[in-house]
């Protein structure tokens, strides 16, 4: 089973098993992590899902796509090279370890 | 002259019994199979969670440019062009939603709250100087339309023909039934209305219709493609909201407890909304149209085929939700299709909950109870679910006399 950490501004952790098919955004938002608001539910319409990815092991994330590009310019925290926004994040059936950390803020 | 093996069913959608419980159908032809020929209509339904999510999800099967009504745009007459946004398809539709969501961001939206938050304030300063009224008239109506169309930058007078417009849009999804006949009836007078207001000169400079015309001088559209963004979005966004704001309230004026959670909590009203959009989704069922013959579910459908998206019974799908026929802001009822998904996800869906955070935090903060005195009326309509009446009476709190945060 694919694990997901998330790293808070504080550096606390929490790690959640993740299956193939869920995004990390559904996963953080199923298990209380409050630091993604996710406002739209996964419609890749508020930019409140925001993270940096850290590490993807062995397997790659969903590519990005033109949409999340341009609602990546809207983020609240800094966008850097490693922004993503979790929602487009589904977990591929071989990655075995995910780990990002999560922004200041989202809104 | 093709022929079904898949069960069919002539329990109709567009029935006065389907309007009156449209839940217990849905209940019904949810059991008939995850997809379901409808002869009276010509037409595919489903009704389950996965099976609508994926035809939303899956636009280049389903395709919206014949129409996203019962009507074939490709094959008849209709009573106007397909919608540049709701019926369009790609390549060319993307061109057009970026321009839109590139109006549309969410810190734009967020930039909106200071202009309804006093709106909201007078509307509930009025609302608790009467205490007893109906709130389709005075709460959920007034709110978007006044809200709505000031962010698009209209003018004031004439407002009233947007929802005219709307039921047209919507209302025209159906077949030609009375409700169709009715919302038809000045079709004329309210389309050139519209039109005249969607024009860059009648436009206030700096608000969202503007903005959709300054993408059209960047080279992103045409100023006519431009003037069609602008009605769509206004054709698709009042009615909506005040249906949705009138079903939360109704929601709540029967569950007391649930109102009173809200009134200590405020937060809680962005939850109560997102369960109404799924508990009472305002847009209750709309369609693609087949590219291909394709398998769906255990159905083949043919190519260039209407099928018939139940919403409504997607987000009350005991598949999906438990314990669906209950109204329950504990719940997360994050992935609702309220909003719809894919590409023609509304593109006004943080706008709605901008305009229902605000006016119902507004009214969580001061009213102190909510009850309803009299019988909530259904608005009959082709698409849509929302009230004609909901009379109410409130308490309000006792500090609640004044109006802000």
């Amino acid at each position: 089973m694919p694990k997901v950490t998330y790293t808070r501004v504080d550096g606390s952790q929490e790690t959640l098993d993740v299956p193939a098919g869920t995004s990390v955004m559904q996963a953080a938002v199923s298990n209380g992590i409050d630091e993604i608001v996710a406002e739209c539910g996964g419609n890749l319409m508020c930019a409140t899902c925001h993270v940096y990815v850290e590490r993807a092991h062995p397997a790659v994330l969903p590519e990005m796509q033109a949409d999340e590009d341009a609602m990546l310019e809207c983020v609240e925290s800094e966008r850097r090279e490693n922004s993503r926004l979790s929602c487009q994040l589904v977990l591929p059936d071989d990655v075995e370890e995910v780990v990002v950390r999560l922004p200041e803020s989202q809104l | 002259m093709l022929e079904y093996t898949a069960p069919a069913t002539d329990i109709d959608p567009y029935s006065p019994e389907f309007h009156d419980d449209p839940y217990a159908m849905y209940a019904r032809l949810r059991e008939l199979g995850p997809v379901v020929r409808l002869p009276q209509y010509d037409a595919w339904v489903c009704t389950r969670y996965d099976v609508v999510h994926h035809v939303l999800s899956t636009s280049e099967t389903f395709r919206s440019g014949a129409g996203v009504g019962l009507a074939h745009l490709g094959r008849e007459e209709h009573w106007r062009r397909p919608s540049i946004l709701l019926e369009n398809d790609p390549p060319h539709h993307a061109g057009v939603r970026a321009a839109l969501m590139g109006v549309l961001t969410p810190q734009n939206i967020r930039r909106l709250r200071a202009d309804l938050e006093p709106q909201a304030v007078e509307i509930v300063d009025r609302a608790i100087e009467r205490q007893s009224f109906d709130a389709v008239a005075d709460i959920a109506t007034p709110f978007p339309l006044r809200a709505f169309p000031d962010a698009v930058g209209l003018v004031e007078e004439g407002r009233e023909a947007l929802i005219a417009y709307g039921r047209m849009v919507f209302d025209g999804m159906g077949p030609k039934n009375d409700i169709y006949d009715a919302v038809m009836a000045n079709a004329d007078d309210t389309v050139a209305w519209i039109t005249a207001q969607c024009r860059r000169d009648a436009l206030t400079p700096g608000k969202l219709g503007a903005q959709v015309h300054a993408a059209a001088d960047a080279g992103q559209l045409t100023h006519e493609e431009a003037a069609l963004v602008v009605r769509s979005f206004l054709s698709a966004g009042i009615d909506t909201t005040i249906h949705a704001l009138g079903s939360c309230l109704l929601a709540l004026a029967q569950r007391p407890e649930q109102w009173r959670r809200v009134h200590e909590q405020p937060a809680l009203v962005k939850r109560a909304f997102e369960e109404t959009l799924r508990f009472e989704s305002p847009f209750q069922k709309f369609c693609r149209t087949s590219t291909g013959p394709t398998r769906l579910a255990d159905v083949d459908v043919a190519a260039d085929e209407k099928v018939l998206l139940l919403v409504g019974s997607a987000n009350r799908d005991p598949g999906r939700w438990e314990d669906p026929d209950r109204f329950d802001i504990g719940r997360n009822p994050v992935g609702h299709l309220g909003f719809g998904t894919g590409i023609h996800g509304c593109v006004g869906q943080m706008i709605a909950r901008l305009e229902a955070d605000v006016l119902l935090g507004e009214l969580a903060r001061r009213v102190e109870s909510v009850e309803l005195t009299g019988e909530p009326e259904w608005q009959p309509s082709n698409s849509l679910r929302g009230l004609r009446s909901l009379p109410l009476r409130i308490t309000p709190a006792p500090a609640g006399a004044a109006g802000g945060t």
